[in-house]
């Protein structure tokens, strides 16, 4: 069974089942979901970060480039990989992945499962700022098609740095947000206890983006949450991965699909008078 | 902590608010006239204080030369957002008000020692100087325009980052201003990036950085993260210097420190090496 996307669910008590540790992780995706897994290491300059994990990717005979954050199973690998929070060296591993893919002519897959980029002293150091920005400019001009799927947390900076995709879904619980509930309740409720409105006011929820057109579709999950029946959540997104490559292999290639994903990318927010602030 | 100052004191006299400026981080106080002719830099300890879009504007480009484009471009509210201090709509307004401009961003064309550049620059009183739907678009429509009239394009950025009153739209437009960079990079133009005080989040993570010459001015602040969160998460004290121009200069991130009595004369020499 999976749950009707009609229903309507308080964002709060989505943030919980998005936030789920028992949520498959890129690696359950990678080798449950996949027939095949070749996992490629580093950025070539500094590092393996291992809060963002990618490799070559099969399901049947579909080929792919299959990138993601890695939250973590065990205590100790959450902690190894910084609970999916990626460095700049993990947005450089994806950059390089993308290019690579676009080389040898596959389609890339971001599962995207973040609470966003990580903040630290040495992540700063090497241009935390730098190497996500980097990586909007690469995928804005990558020849080769990127399927984007939020799977849990879809984390601000952190999540988009490898999310900007020809298509975009997202599970039915996961959620995508410029700033977690927390941040935005202790920023302009000056009271982090306020998330749940904050989490409301947002719109952080599969369906709300869906009606504020930046995804494209929504993933079904399993009743109860993709922690309920992992399984059949793998199971769902691999329909879902399917699917969308399909359909972006019928689609634009080469500069006509830069040129979609630019027209994509330049109607999100696009000035509508009407809808303008009366000043 | 408004009731500290109220019953102390102690609490030094306020110097006279027409004739004097208190430089924000030395504390010396300075005549204001002196201080404004120095483009708002302290004589003292040289902190540069924070420029506004225009006066930012008229120190770039030729006197008489900046022709305004996008004004017509307004904030709006996607999200119907509220929070506990009111509607967001309100608060746009009024800021839209205050300052006399559109958006957080000024975007249109100017010269600079006789070469038309496309420029936006964006102010920090507005919101924040926040990256909107407004805001994003304005920047795209000058990227748009400098590829159109195959002109070389100049940021000024001072932000906090995305505005989170217009949630995930905002972060959709460090997407798409970042394809619009990668478009006017396809096109072969130049992309000049100067960074002021602040330029934090989620606009140090898209078009902030990615300049063919990224310049600062001196002291500015650039991050990705906040210092306090970077502190609370890795339980450990940051360098003094950590996120100043300076330090990301150290680290690779900018090429030239520029003097603001200086960065109209360092923008120009540059521009000059475009011979295409």
């Amino acid at each position: 069974m999976t749950s009707s996307p009609a229903k309507r669910v308080a964002a709060w008590d989505v943030v919980q089942l998005a936030r789920n540790p028992g949520r498959p992780t890129l690696r359950d995706y990678a080798s449950r979901m996949c027939d095949e897994f070749v996992e490629l290491h580093g950025d070539r300059v500094v590092a393996d970060d291992p809060a963002i994990v990618g490799g070559f990717a099969r399901i049947g005979d579909v080929r792919f480039m299959l990138i993601g954050h890695q939250k973590g199973g065990s205590t100790e690998e959450r902690i190894a990989c910084r609970f999916g929070m990626a460095n700049p060296d993990g947005y450089r591993k994806a950059d390089r992945l993308m290019k690579l893919a676009e080389k040898w002519g596959l389609p890339v897959v971001a599962l995207v499962d973040t609470a966003g980029a990580y903040p630290g002293l040495e992540a700063e150091a090497r241009g935390q700022g730098e190497a996500i920005g980097r990586s909007l400019l690469v995928m804005a001009g990558l020849k080769t098609p990127i399927l984007a799927i939020v799977t849990g947390e879809g984390g601000s900076g952190g999540a988009l740095g490898i999310a900007v995709g020809d298509r975009v879904l997202m599970l039915r619980n996961a959620i995508y947000s410029v700033i977690s509930p927390e941040g935005c309740a202790s920023i302009l409720w000056r009271d982090g206890a306020k998330a749940p409105e904050a989490a409301e006011a947002l719109k952080i929820t599969a369906p709300d983006l869906m009606e504020l057109g930046v995804v494209d579709g929504i993933v079904p999950e399993p009743d109860g949450g993709a922690h309920a029946d992992p399984a059949l959540a793998i199971a769902l997104v691999r329909e879902a991965v399917l699917e969308n490559l399909r359909k972006l292999s019928d689609g634009p290639s080469g500069d006509r699909l830069v040129e979609a994903r630019y027209r994509k990318l330049r109607a999100m927010g696009a000035f509508d008078p009407k809808k303008a602030v009366k000043a | 902590m408004s009731w500290f100052t109220k019953s102390s004191p102690a609490a030094p006299p306020e110097p006279l608010p027409d004739i004097w400026h208190v430089c924000s981080k030395c504390q010396s106080h300075i005549f204001k006239k002196e201080w404004e002719d120095d483009l708002k830099v302290c004589p003292k300890c040289g902190h540069h204080d924070r420029l506004g879009a225009r006066e930012r504007i008229a120190l770039l480009v030729d006197p008489g030369s900046f022709r305004e484009f996008g004004e017509e471009i307004l904030p709006s509210d996607p999200l119907g957002f509220a929070d506990a201090k009111g509607p967001y709509a309100a608060k746009a307004a009024a800021a839209v008000k205050k300052l006399g401009q559109s958006e957080s961003v000024v975007t249109g064309s100017g010269d600079v020692n006789g070469r038309r550049i496309v420029l936006a620059v964006m102010d920090f009183r507005f919101l924040g100087g926040s990256l909107s739907t407004g805001c994003g678009e304005k920047i795209v429509l000058a990227i748009e325009h400098a590829i159109q009239f195959k002109r070389a394009f100049v940021m000024v950025s001072a932000s906090g980052g995305a505005r989170m009153h217009e949630g995930i739209l905002s972060l959709m437009q460090m997407g798409k201003t970042c394809a619009a960079l990668q478009r006017l990079a396809a096109a072969g133009l130049p992309y000049v990036s100067i960074l002021t005080d602040p330029t934090t989040g989620g606009v140090s993570a898209s078009y902030a950085l990615l300049g063919d010459v990224n310049i600062a001015e001196p002291g500015t602040l650039i991050g990705f993260a906040g210092r306090r969160v970077i502190e609370t998460t890795i339980k450990q004290k940051l360098p003094d210097d950590f996120q100043t121009a300076e330090y990301q200069r150290d680290h690779g991130f900018v090429d030239i420190i520029a003097q603001r009595k200086d960065l109209k004369s360092v923008l120009a020499r540059v521009l000059a090496y475009r011979v295409k």
